[in-house]
């Protein structure tokens, strides 16, 4: 158990190390001087020339990525070289939707989503399963901000339950927000859920055609019995894989929905920072989605060896 | 028959949806077991055995039709409702299935998978369940049984894993056990010891035994009585010492001479025979070894022969038992 975690823990270490140095690398690359952009193609040489100085761009490259680390290993992210103001600070304002947000639509997703993989493959190929695959294909290919316009058409305008845009915060109590993150993270919920539900269904299936299923029927326990019993544990390896891949595409992948809804998440930062050229929040926000989709999968790697006996042993 | 059989099955058949249409797996198999006779069913793959067996638990996919009656102390199985079907598994009939590297769950604990089954049909709590399971494990041999409860089948050898699935199918001592190729996917030299465990609780519980094989040495040696299968019919049915003694189908002929043979000269050829066993979607009206019979004639192919009893209720599927059995039956 401690050399399966050591290696986990070693492998993850490593994986940061070189994104951060890929990212360091590929945003020094780009072209253009971020001092230059910050004052404006008429800004005179010197002037430009004191601001790079200031802003530490003259320093070679390897110590401005030790810096850099250092700086992560001590919570200093730098100032943004737009708002001037600490990115960490930035940064933070931003996870206090974006993770809530995520955590609601992943909690969204695995409910509807295993409720739908259990119910058609417990019904294989009868008129419900075949109903309910129908409206995972529709699922599936429902662009995400289209059915989350739906919503607001339906919730907002025509019922007025919910407000149509915009995040409430945290300071009147959890209700609020979370209220204002309700249609956001259903639209984003029902895509993945119907890519969930799928994959849950296809590793039900495949569990049910396993030799210990015939067994544990042999031994007198009902279809129902030998679903919940035998299969779903051997199942929730590939459904997991898929929930952690979910997870981090929510950190991440959410800037069209923080669009449609106005809210102020991670996705409108990074982009309103690669816009502005605000170079150093970007490198730091991808830095931080890096890390959390490594961390996800770090988690989902230790999830299986809860899951599975097997895996403790196993060389991984 | 001075008692009334425990297992009557009579003019069973199955026939299965198959990619290639409907194929009837099995047809026309009848036999009676009384309690503590053990039957022998032996025959190459794919020649109805486990089909047979699958339909005698009710385990079969929902889409095989399975007619003629099975009764079991008179009760009719076929058509029986699943729920019905759940109290009579792993209660009063029982399996011993051919894999044991995949027939148990890998995820639960073999202590956990030995207490199912009596924690399903007997109203013990879980700690006797425990109690008793480690009992059932000591009993057919699992070293260190109390302490290996808690472990986990990859932890164990493929003998170990068939000594755990018998400890399982026998936990809630079933009248019936059908033990299907439970030797073949271990160490030839663990078989003999499997065989023997099995051949020895059977006899300590008086239970009846259908035992499945490919291996006429298996059979041979395990069981009261044999029934050789062939395309998804009973080809030869009888006294096991009877059927070695008088072989009378050609098809029990063939299988016997293919086997291999211990002090063969060097270079000796294993005899086989020939053709290929009849695709089950696609049966011949007729014999269903006629294709590869060296005895065949015109009216083997006209209908499915009737079954001859030649003496002692040796039973021969065959017209031509005059000439089979005539020419010395073996002819080894």
């Amino acid at each position: 158990m401690s050399v399966f975690f050591l290696r986990r823990i070693l492998t993850l270490v490593a994986t940061l190390v070189v994104a951060s140095l890929i990212i360091f690398l590929v945003l020094d690359a780009l072209p253009g001087n971020a001092a230059q952009m910050l004052m404006g193609a008429d800004a005179s040489p010197d002037a430009v020339r004191a601001l790079t100085v200031k802003l530490g761009l003259d320093q070679p490259l390897m110590v401005r990525y030790l810096l850099w680390l250092k700086g992560m290993a001590v919570g200093d992210l730098g100032n943004s070289y737009v708002y001037g103001t600490p990115v960490a600070g930035l940064i933070a304002e931003r996870l206090v939707l974006t993770i809530p947000l995520a955590i609601m639509s992943m909690l969204i997703t695995v409910v509807l989503a295993l409720a739908a993989g259990i119910y058609t493959a417990a019904n294989h190929n009868k008129l419900g399963d075949v109903g309910v695959m129908s409206l995972t294909q529709i699922g599936i290919a429902l662009p995400n901000f289209w059915f989350a316009i739906l919503l607001i058409l339906l919730f907002s305008v025509k019922l007025q339950l919910l407000s149509a845009g915009g995040f409430a915060g945290w300071d009147d109590g959890i209700w609020p927000g979370i209220r204002s993150l309700l249609l956001p993270s259903i639209s984003l919920a029902v895509v993945q859920a119907a890519i969930l539900a799928r994959v849950t269904r296809s590793a039900v299936l495949e569990v049910l055609r396993e030799d210990f299923v015939r067994t544990a029927r042999a031994k007198g326990l009902g279809k129902h019995e030998v679903l919940w019993r035998h299969v779903l544990r051997n199942a929730m390896i590939p459904v997991m894989t898929v929930m952690g891949l979910q997870f981090a595409n929510l950190l991440a992948g959410t800037i069209v929905i923080e669009n449609v809804f106005y809210l102020p998440g991670l996705g409108r930062l990074i982009f309103q920072s690669i816009a502005n050229r605000d170079l150093i929040v970007v490198r730091n926000c991808v830095m931080l989605l890096a890390a959390m989709v490594v961390i996800v999968n770090f988690v989902v790697d230790v999830l299986y060896a809860f899951i599975d006996p097997r895996i403790k042993v196993a060389n991984l | 028959m001075r008692e009334a059989p425990l297992l009557e099955v009579k003019d069973l058949g199955v026939t299965l949806n198959t990619s290639r249409g409907p194929a009837q797996a099995v047809r026309g198999v009848s036999f009676a077991l009384r309690r503590g006779e053990t039957l022998g069913l032996v025959g190459e793959s794919g020649c109805g055995k486990s089909v047979t067996a699958l339909a005698l638990m009710g385990l079969l996919p929902e889409s095989a039709v399975i007619s003629g009656s099975v009764r079991l102390d008179g009760a009719e199985l076929v058509g029986l409702p699943d729920a019905a079907y759940c109290k009579l598994r792993g209660n009063r009939i029982s399996m011993i299935f051919q894999e044991p590297m995949t027939a148990l769950n890998p995820m639960h604990t073999i202590g956990h998978q030995v207490a199912e089954p009596l924690l399903r049909h007997t109203g013990v709590s879980a700690a006797q369940a425990r109690q008793e399971a480690i009992a059932l494990l000591d009993r057919v041999g699992l070293p260190d049984a109390a302490k290996r409860v808690d472990a986990y089948p990859h932890q164990f050898s493929g003998g170990q894993r068939q000594r755990i699935t018998i400890a399982m199918a026998l936990a809630c001592q079933p009248d019936v056990l059908i033990a299907d190729e439970p030797t073949t996917a271990l160490d030839v030299t663990i078989q003999g010891q499997i065989l023997d465990l099995i051949a020895g609780l059977v006899a300590e519980h008086g239970m009846s035994m259908i035992l499945i094989s490919h291996d006429l040495g298996v059979i041979a040696e395990n069981v009261d009585r044999m029934m050789v299968m062939y395309g998804g019919t009973v080809v030869e049915s009888g006294a096991t010492d009877a059927v070695f003694t008088r072989m009378g189908h050609p098809y029990t002929q063939g299988l016997f001479r293919a086997r291999p043979r211990l002090g063969a000269r060097k270079g000796t050829r294993l005899k086989t025979i020939a053709g290929t066993v009849p695709e089950l979607a696609d049966l011949p009206a007729g014999c269903t070894f006629a294709d590869r019979c060296a005895i065949v004639e015109a009216r083997c192919r006209a209908a499915l022969p009737a079954v001859v009893d030649v003496g002692g209720s040796h039973g021969v599927r065959c017209i031509r038992t005059d000439v089979s059995m005539a020419a010395g039956g073996v002819g080894a």
